[in-house]
């Protein structure tokens, strides 16, 4: 063999075949049924070499084009500092498996304590798993938590302003987990409180699921949901973008009992849609119903404190088919994105980052108006980052015009309303750059006309 | 070998229920301690909760396992062992002692389906 | 790896008033997000720790050097194929032409992804010889899932409600159980014979019209291929189910034998096993999902779909399709991953992706054989690309498999999978993958034949190994008696 990830000289494989006693590769399959074995050459292409490769993804690169983003719906273009991408690279991290041996791997079940103790600073509850897959089926599985908890209940409610992909996960989640999913109406832009009071009544309700900042980007009154939800045996789920809970009332604030979302925004490239990182926090009462795993501290026989995976016995490896979720890992260094992001932004950082989005997104919402060609969607609801506007003209059209000049203006809701997001990424320039190509198309159409 | 008390009825899931007049203690057999390891938490159900025969009515964890807790009898929680939230590895230096509810039974006739403590012997192979 | 025990938290290098960031001027200040409500803003700001950017770099750096990682040193992790994982891999996962594309920006402006997207499915589809992919689920559980809910609604396309069921050996990983309690299958468990493989008579009974159909690994959990899988298969699909691959032990297969030739109709793949993509602690995986033809139009949406536009020239869309299970995940799954797993697998090419079973499977073969002797090999015969040890073969000394795994720690050597399966009680599972050399494997036969010798020679001190890593045994009754998972909880008791 002479290939760079086989160091296996025929020398070496001629020695190791004789204390195996055997005489040829082919015979350490002698236990296969032969017509079960493979006969032909993979239809795969010929080795390709590093420049090979380099060459071929420059070339498939080719076919993106690379867009000022002013889009957000559960990913967001957020500014990742330097050292976060540089801390990633090292193999000592990225190279390590489940820290199952903690003799050796306390550098991984460090930063997890961390990422825990930060989720919950983020969302004032007690106590974070130590990350999921995403924000949706870190929702899926709250749901499927809040119906275990309430063990003879398998209903929950989900606001229609939850945003509709995770709906969707959750959706196909309960489809085959036995779960019976009811909407909770959606009225200019918020729940509705009113069938929320009337579902919530009946009391069949094992949780019930809400967003902040939702879907449209509106920071919604959750006054006395958490009671009333309660006083009816359910949970309240609160899905939340993590970037903002920096400066958003909390799930804790809002008396949620399961606190879950997307850690993307938190440092995390947009890759595409993945890899991402699915938080959850609860109360302490429900830590042991909590899926995925956990790190705690203790000490050593030396009595050093150390860290350690806890409460190992609820997870699927040994509790099978009575395991509450089927999950046995975690997005392990996507939370270390997130711990050393959160390092380094501190309160402020974070502060900051919401005050930019604020500010930039305010600024479009009235340039936009100020065209006379869409207005506020929601006009009395206050929002962060994210808004909805209302138009006449042809959306598809519209897109497509800021596409040639570089930038994606939103995510199409329907035949009249956009959706826009602005981060701290955009800068006045950019935002005063797309408000004009929106003009220029305006104009355009009115010539046409 | 473990401890087995006379007098007491068993389960195939290694509970035991003591009878005292109306009322019935469960907990988990001295077995079944032995096979858990360090108990480090037991989830019990509230008072006046109904657990019913065959159906679980709580857990219990250890480090290396958790493991259902399968209600012998039906009936209606009249008291948990509050010192087992504090203290769970009471069940570990005695599980006879450190019964986990207190049970108001509804069928005395259930205890029929349990068996004595020999049966409970021969079950376990000891 | 540094030995020396670091130990330190973030939170307690933290200084108000510090900064580790710098931002651009807020040019548009004059919209306040003070305006907002009182009511919708959190009390007070979160105990985020206030750092200067030195201070986080060596914070982590440090805490790294208390890690152990594939390129530390030898990781026989049995049923983890702890491979080698390329570095070209991860200049092409940030490659920046990819890594800053939105996943719902306009389907026009990301042909180069979907592309990506499209040629993985299809490699896969070729390696394992089954009709299409999805690549959507995020890890090897997620992906058993999505197969069961695939192996639901097949069924419940035709009207076969009743079945409810999914056979398991119970030699099987907790996973397959757990997955298929999550999808709402009852879990009936198939009894092993003694090497490991399904006992086809006890598997006859249980085989009727409410059997969703079976889960199965190949090779097994103990690295032993299923002869009989042909007769198994058979059984299964004449009763009406479908048969599932959990591909956890693939990589030996590479090479030799396709899932789909040898009669399962869904699987799943690991890419951080069998394609090289980094393990990151934990996560990010990919577990891609395979059906055979007739079952593609169940699998999960988004979807990426190749449309011809003449002989030419063809366009990526993305779609979401009536029968589909629904979404599992987002967008796409872990794209990113998905990259890394395709460099992979234009690297080894056709001609070099067919060795990586045989070269696994010797690597496994040459450290049984050499150290049979010393630790107990409850099956003899070839073995695929893992084995287990059934402890020291001298059972006297009172050293466990628990203080072997240790021992080996001290040694700079990782632990191999330890008490799994449980079908013997010392189990010591070894998994070489093929990017190891022979003088490593060397290195850890002559490790593993010293141990054996201390646990003769000084029986207390392997059982109180390790000794020379950066923290000793740890307590975990204490852990898990009073959980401590947050720094607040941490910093409320020392005071």
């Amino acid at each position: 063999m002479n290939y760079k990830f086989f160091p296996h000289t025929d020398e070496d494989i001629r020695a190791m075949l004789k204390t195996c006693g055997e005489r040829s590769l082919d015979d350490l399959y002698k236990d296969v049924p032969s017509e079960l074995v493979l006969k032909r050459e993979y239809a795969l292409p010929d080795a390709f070499s590093e420049v090979d490769i380099r060459r071929y993804f420059d070339e498939l690169g080719s076919f993106n084009t690379p867009l000022t983003c002013f889009v957000g719906a559960g990913c967001y273009d957020h500014y990742s500092p330097s050292v976060v991408n540089d801390m990633m690279r090292r193999s000592e991290f990225l190279t390590s498996y489940t820290p199952y041996q903690a003799e050796i791997s306390q550098g991984t079940l460090q930063y997890i304590f961390e990422y825990q103790s930060m989720m919950t600073q983020l969302t004032g509850m007690e106590v974070s798993n130590a990350s999921m897959y995403d924000g949706c089926t870190a929702t899926a599985e709250a749901m499927m938590m809040a119906v275990a908890n309430a063990k003879k209940r398998n209903k929950v409610l989900i606001s229609d302003t939850v945003n509709p992909i995770i709906i969707r996960v959750v959706e196909t989640y309960a489809k085959f987990h036995g779960v019976v999913v009811e909407h909770i109406k959606e009225e200019n832009g918020v729940t509705s409180r009113s069938d929320f009071e009337e579902k919530i009544a009946k009391d069949d309700v094992a949780g019930v699921i809400v967003a902040s900042p939702n879907f449209y980007g509106i920071l919604e009154d959750y006054t006395g949901w958490a009671d009333l939800c309660h006083e009816h045996k359910s949970l309240l789920i609160m899905n939340c973008v993590a970037s903002a809970l920096g400066v958003i009332k909390t799930p804790a604030e809002w008396g949620a009992d399961i606190a879950v979302g997307d850690g993307q925004s938190l440092g995390i490239p947009m890759n595409f849609g993945g890899p991402y990182v699915g938080y959850l926090c609860t109360s302490k009462k429900l830590i042991r119903k909590m899926p995925g795993r956990i790190v705690g501290a203790t000490v050593d026989t030396d009595g050093k404190r150390t860290f350690v995976l806890t409460l190992q016995a609820r997870e699927q490896h040994i509790r099978r088919e009575k395991a509450t979720s089927n999950i046995c890992s975690n997005e392990s260094l996507m939370a270390l994105y997130v711990t050393i992001y959160l390092s380094l932004m501190g309160k402020q950082g974070l502060r900051e980052v919401n005050e930019m989005g604020y500010s930039g997104a305010h600024y479009l919402a009235e340039k936009l108006s100020q065209t006379g060609k869409f207005e506020l969607a929601y006009p009395d609801q206050p929002f962060l980052n994210e808004f909805v506007v209302k138009t006449d003209l042809d959306i598809d059209q519209l897109q497509d015009w800021c596409v040639d000049e570089g930038m994606q203006a939103g995510l199409k809701l329907d035949e009249h309303r956009l959706l826009l997001c602005v981060t701290e990424m955009r800068s006045k320039n950019e935002i005063d750059a797309l408000v004009e190509s929106i003009e220029d198309f305006i104009n355009s159409n009115q010539e046409e006309a | 070998m473990s401890k087995i008390i006379e007098g007491l009825y068993y389960s195939e899931s290694h509970e035991y229920v003591r009878v005292e007049g109306e009322f019935g203690y469960i907990g988990i057999t001295d077995h079944a301690q032995h096979e858990l390891g360090n108990v480090v938490y037991v989830d019990m159900p509230e008072v006046d909760d109904e657990v019913t025969a065959g159906e679980d009515f709580g857990a219990v964890e250890s480090t290396k396992a958790a493991s259902d807790l399968i209600c012998p009898v039906s009936g209606t929680v009249v008291e948990v062992n509050e010192a087992l939230e504090d203290e769970p590895g009471l069940i570990n230096k005695d599980a006879f002692e450190n019964w986990i509810i207190k049970v108001q039974l509804s069928d005395k006739g259930e205890l029929d389906n349990l068996m004595d403590a020999a049966g409970y012997k021969a079950m376990i192979g000891e | 790896m540094n030995n020396v025990y670091y130990g330190k938290l973030i939170f307690e290098l933290s200084r108000e008033g510090r900064r580790g960031y710098s931002l651009p001027k807020n040019e548009m200040s004059d919209y306040k997000l003070e305006s907002l409500p009182g009511t919708l803003l959190r009390s007070a700001a979160p105990g985020l720790p206030e750092c200067d950017e030195l201070t986080v770099v060596r914070h982590y750096t440090n805490m790294s050097n208390n890690n152990f990682g594939v390129d530390t040193g030898f990781y026989p992790l049995g049923s983890c194929t702890m491979k080698y994982n390329p570095k070209i891999n991860e200049d092409m996962a940030s490659h920046p032409s990819f890594s800053g594309l939105h996943p719902l920006q306009s389907i026009d402006t990301v042909q180069g992804a979907l592309e990506v997207y499209d040629r993985v499915q299809e490699s896969l589809a070729e390696l394992a010889g089954m009709k299409e992919f999805t690549l959507n689920p995020f890890a090897g559980a997620h992906g058993e899932l999505t197969g069961l809910m695939v192996m639901r609604s097949y069924h419940m396309s035709r009207g076969d409600v009743k079945r409810t069921k999914v056979i398991v050996p119970d030699s099987a990983h907790g996973t397959n159980p757990a997955s298929a309690a999550v999808c709402g299958l009852d879990v009936v468990v198939v009894k092993s014979r003694p090497d490991g493989t399904v006992d086809v008579d006890d598997l006859r009974p249980l085989l009727d019209d409410t059997i969703a159909g079976m889960m199965m690994t190949n090779p097994n959990t103990l690295g032993i291929f299923e002869h009989s899988i042909g007769e198994i298969a058979k059984l299964v699909h004449e009763c009406g189910g479908l048969m599932y691959y959990d591909g956890a032990n693939l990589n030996p297969m590479l090479g030799k034998v396709r899932p789909g030739d040898i009669g399962f109709d869904i699987m799943h793949i690991n890419l951080h096993k069998t394609f090289s993509t980094p393990h990151g602690g934990g996560g990010p995986g990919s577990g891609p999902v395979g059906v055979r033809a007739g079952l593609e139009q169940f699998l999960p949406s988004p979807h990426v779909v190749r449309k011809d536009i003449d002989a030419d020239s063809y366009r990526y869309d993305v779609e979401f399709g009536n029968d589909s299970l629904g979404s599992i995940s987002g967008f796409l799954g872990n794209f990113a991953v998905m990259m890394r797993a395709y460099t992979y697998i234009l690297s080894l090419g056709h001609e070099n992706v067919k060795m990586v079973g045989p070269l696994a499977t010797l690597n496994a073969n040459y450290i049984k054989e050499s150290l049979k002797d010393v630790y107990e090999l409850p099956l003899e015969g070839v073995c695929k690309h893992e084995f287990v040890f059934d402890g020291l073969k001298d059972k006297s000394t009172g050293v466990t498999t628990l203080d072997v795994a240790k021992r080996l720690l001290d040694y700079g050597f990782h632990a191999p999978t330890i008490y799994f399966p449980l079908l013997f009680h010392e189990a010591l599972m070894i998994e070489p993958c093929e990017t190891e050399s022979k003088e490593t494997l060397d290195a850890f036969i002559a490790v593993m034949r010293k141990i054996a010798q201390e646990a003769k020679e000084q029986p207390e001190m392997v059982k109180s190994a390790p000794h020379h890593t950066p923290v000793r045994r740890l307590d975990d009754t204490q852990a898990a008696l009073k959980p401590i998972v947050t720094y607040a909880e941490l910093s409320s008791m020392v005071d």
